[in-house]
């Protein structure tokens, strides 16, 4: 009970708590982001209409992430100076300036365009459209960079010196260039953003699993596991020497928070444990490891000694994080060690999935790409763990303590009534994001062709081929009420149609037979088909029959 | 003209521009249950503000951030003062976030995503004016800065008017947005234009109340100098927009009467600003007012400020032309 009237705990939870959910969804927007642009780029550069079947999905997923990961975004403006207003008030001559600049250059370019993805399509040309793709994916990594770099000075501060003047002791820039390349920034912004990338294929690879596993559009599933793995292969070669870079900054500049993720209490020669625990009342740590890999990690020596939590807190008391922090940091940090090994191991599966022959007919690695973008998104969120818990007691290292920069002015009791608030709020939008995105994934990229873009798509690209079977079956199918953005207008009076519809989103297992015999029947003697969709379906089937 | 006056100045355009760009938006999500009665007319609605509401509100965010920039205890004894006003303010701006988006995927909770939105959007648009009534009132503030009042006792009287006013022409903005953006001769733009007229007198008649309350509860003399021009700027424009907006209303000139009730916001503003100076939030004691001079970031750390924007706000104005003119034009309301 004494923790609900502490305002720095309950502002620290609820900080916590909205970051932790803010990046629930951002993680998800910059890793599909990519899949968007390349998508639409292929689509664009293909004009098949399957390929823009494909790009109107990823389109649809992005735009409904995207959104809350906007309207959660918000909260972490707003929330510096309302539970923060001391720590405000000391760094708003640095901190603030990277805020306004990612709002200049970052969310107005997102926003323009995004709202030109989800409502331009037929407004803009083709080109326009997906040039629009990419300026949305970069206007996220333009955002992901300024926050970053806020983030970083944070954590490694350079470029300012403290002063008091009439308005209080603050933190005054005096060289920006330093502030905003100061020693974390680089590792931390190519360590996050390449690990949100690797994130972002995993779900596309998983998705494309998932269709595998049903039997449902195999040229989906071929493009996706092999872009997927591309990329995840580039991102993943990419973030070695990245994470490398990262955990020799930390050493040089955070020797507190370094201690803390190996668990080191004397001064010593850091070992690496592969997993473990503290034990911080004998202040050892029970694991298995292996000595002095950190430190060769770090120096090239495995001898060399880095200072130990007792040390650190004899030369300068209080500077070192509590035990509970150090118990956090550790698990943290090896969690997100194990989780980079579960990647590799993902990777080479998909790998054999995509690129080989014999991994590809059995179904257990198939289910595991399924789930193994738990990886990713653990490795994420432990990540963060350890950099922010693993720099306390500091809110800005070494210079302000995170109790001096709460906000003084705010009750407890204001606090919890306003967690109390966020956790409604965000449960029930965690809740509806959850429906919609797996209602989308069921409903799939075949989707497309229920709604009007995607009929008409499918009508020229099916009259172009002389095919006349989708064209006359189009004119009797009704119109989903909720289909593309585009079409919400006023189509909501047709009835619901469904994901049913589509021969291919059938949830047996034997889907895959029942669309292929029919795509046979349907090449063998043009009987009317069910939706245009279905006949490109089963025309992709038919190629497929025929090779 | 010092740096600290030019960023005071950028503060208060952003969010002049906020106020007109996202005022027209939230005004329509005010209006939407009255205005907006068929499936067709809420999908137009949506549609008329959809591609454009987020760049609209990344004016608040970007105000926000230059205000945390440029005047940092401003922004921090605001924000934490008006704790749960602010809070109240973004849970208002989450919801309707994502209700404009949820909305068109869920046809079954279609009514509860639309409550959302519309409570969402009333919210903030009735407690931003508060908030502003509340720093040109002057609120109590310890030596460090801190409120030291309650919650309640952010709603005074002047206050609660200067909310009400704010609404009110937010509910402008957005009638005359939509009068502009639907079909004409539909029963949807007809409504629209309606509302219009009924709000312009409210906001006439608020305009004339917030001032004599003005007047009798603050009591603040005019200042001097560069205050005096800016009010006396701020009510020539106020007038124009007020009695420009009645004759656009009549005509049935649409897009003039947008751009009156615009000029009705930003002149509103131009006296806020006017009215503060050269404070930003004035103090009733025991504490100093939060004043300009004093709350200022250092010279270079609004120099390099003042770069990012003459990078950045051009690009903006691209970004908006291009979203506004790919937009542009009436909007059909299917049946």
């Amino acid at each position: 009970m004494e923790l609900l009237t502490d305002v720095v705990f309950l502002s620290r939870l609820q900080f916590a708590l909205t970051i932790f959910f803010h990046f629930l969804f951002v993680p998800l927007s910059i890793g599909l982001g990519l899949f968007v642009a390349l998508t639409q780029t292929r689509a664009y550069k293909t004009k098949d209409p399957k390929d823009e079947a494909d790009a109107w999905f990823w389109v649809r997923i992005f735009t409904l992430t995207f959104t809350v990961g906007v309207a959660t975004g918000i909260t972490m403006e707003f929330s510096f100076g309302s539970n923060w207003a001391n720590y405000s008030r000391f760094v708003g001559d640095i901190f603030g300036s990277p805020l306004a600049a990612e709002g200049l250059f970052a969310f107005f370019l997102e926003s323009t365009f995004l709202g030109i993805l989800l409502f331009g399509r037929k407004k803009v040309s083709p080109k326009f459209y997906t040039v629009s793709s990419w300026l949305v994916w970069a206007g996220s990594l333009l955002s992901a960079l300024w926050i970053l770099i806020a983030n970083s000075w944070m954590q490694t501060p350079t470029g300012y010196e403290v002063v008091t003047t009439a308005a209080g002791t603050k933190a005054q820039i005096t060289d920006f260039f330093a502030a905003v390349a100061n020693p974390e920034t680089v590792p931390t912004y190519f360590h996050t953003v390449i690990a949100l990338i690797i994130f972002g294929a995993f779900i596309a690879m998983g998705i494309a699993s998932y269709y595998h596993l049903k039997g449902r559009n195999e040229q989906f599933v071929d493009k996706m596991m092999r872009w997927g793995c591309l990329v995840a292969l580039i991102a993943t070669v990419g973030m070695m020497p990245v994470a490398h870079m990262q955990a020799k900054v930390v050493a040089l500049e955070q020797p507190s928070k370094l201690a803390a993720m190996e668990g080191q209490y004397e001064t010593e020669p850091v070992p690496m444990y592969l997993m473990g625990m503290v034990d911080t009342e004998n202040q050892e740590v029970i694991g298995v490891g292996i000595p002095g890999l950190t430190s060769w990690l770090i120096n090239g020596d495995p001898t060399e000694e880095f200072s130990g939590l007792n040390d650190i807190e004899a030369d300068n008391p209080g500077t070192t994080p509590s035990s509970g922090a150090v118990s956090m940091t550790f698990t943290s940090y090896h969690l997100m060690i194990i989780m980079m090994g579960l990647i590799c191991i993902g990777l080479l599966i998909a790998l054999l999935l995509s690129f080989g022959k014999r991994l590809k007919r059995a179904r257990w690695p198939w289910k595991l790409m399924t789930i193994l973008w738990i990886a990713p998104f653990l490795a994420i969120q432990t990540g963060w763990v350890t950099a922010e818990v693993g720099r306390q007691p500091w809110i800005v290292f070494g210079e302000l303590k995170t109790v001096d920069g709460v906000s003084t002015s705010v009750p407890a009791s204001d606090v919890t009534v306003t967690i109390v608030l966020f956790t409604i709020i965000y449960l029930i939008i965690l809740i509806a994001w959850i429906r919609f995105f797996s209602r989308f994934v069921k409903e799939g990229p075949e989707h497309y062709f229920e709604t009007k873009a995607g009929m008409a798509a499918a009508e020229v690209s099916v009259a172009e081929g002389s095919n006349e079977v989708a064209q006359v079956s189009s004119l009797d199918t009704p119109i989903p009420a909720d289909s593309a953005k585009d079409d919400a207008g006023g189509a909501a009076a047709g009835p619901a149609v469904g994901y049913e519809a589509t021969p291919a989103a059938d949830t047996t297992e034997t889907a895959g037979l029942a669309v292929g015999s029919e795509a046979t029947a349907l090449a063998d003697e043009p009987a009317p088909a069910a939706s245009p969709g279905a006949a490109i379906a089963a025309d992709s089937h038919n190629e497929k029959g025929g090779e | 003209m010092t740096l600290a006056i030019l960023w005071f100045i950028i503060v208060m355009l952003l969010i002049a521009v906020y106020y007109v760009l996202d005022g027209f938006d939230l005004g329509a999500a005010i209006l939407s249950p009255f205005i907006a009665k068929t499936e067709g007319e809420k999908a137009a609605l949506h549609k008329s503000i959809g591609p454009v509401w987020d760049g609209n509100e990344v004016w608040l965010l970007t105000a926000g951030g230059a205000l945390f920039a440029a005047l940092p205890p401003a922004y921090a004894t605001s924000f934490s003062g008006f704790y749960l006003a602010i809070m109240l303010v973004l849970f208002g701006l989450i919801i309707r976030a994502v209700s404009t988006e949820f909305r068109a995927h869920d046809a079954k909770w279609r009514g509860f995503w639309d409550a959302l939105f519309f409570i969402g959007s009333l919210v903030p648009a009735l407690l931003f004016g508060v908030a502003l009534g509340n720093c040109l009132q002057g609120i109590p503030l310890a030596a460090n800065g801190d409120y030291t009042g309650s919650f309640i006792g952010l709603l005074g009287i002047f206050p609660l008017l200067c909310g009400l006013l704010g609404l009110s022409t937010i509910i402008t903005q957005g009638a005359s947005w939509l009068a502009a953006k639907i079909e004409v001769g539909t029963q949807m733009q007809a409504r629209a234009a309606h509302a219009r007229s009924i709000m312009q007198v409210v906001t006439l008649v608020l305009v004339c109340v917030t001032t004599l309350v003005f007047f009798a509860a603050v009591g603040t003399p005019l200042g001097e100098g560069a205050s005096m021009v800016a009010i006396v700027l701020g009510v020539v424009i106020l007038v124009i927009g007020i009695i420009g907006g009645f004759i656009a209303g009549r005509k049935g000139t649409d897009l003039k009467a947008f751009f009156a009730s615009s000029a009705v916001c930003v002149a509103l503003i131009i006296l806020f600003a006017g009215s503060v100076f050269p404070d930003i939030i004035i103090s009733t004691g025991p504490g100093p007012s939060i004043d300009i001079a004093t709350a200022a970031s250092s010279d270079l750390s609004l120099t390099v400020m003042t770069v990012i924007a003459c990078i950045g706000v051009p690009l903006v104005c691209v970004y908006h032309f291009i979203v506004y003119r790919t937009f542009r034009g009436r909007i059909a309301v299917e049946e």
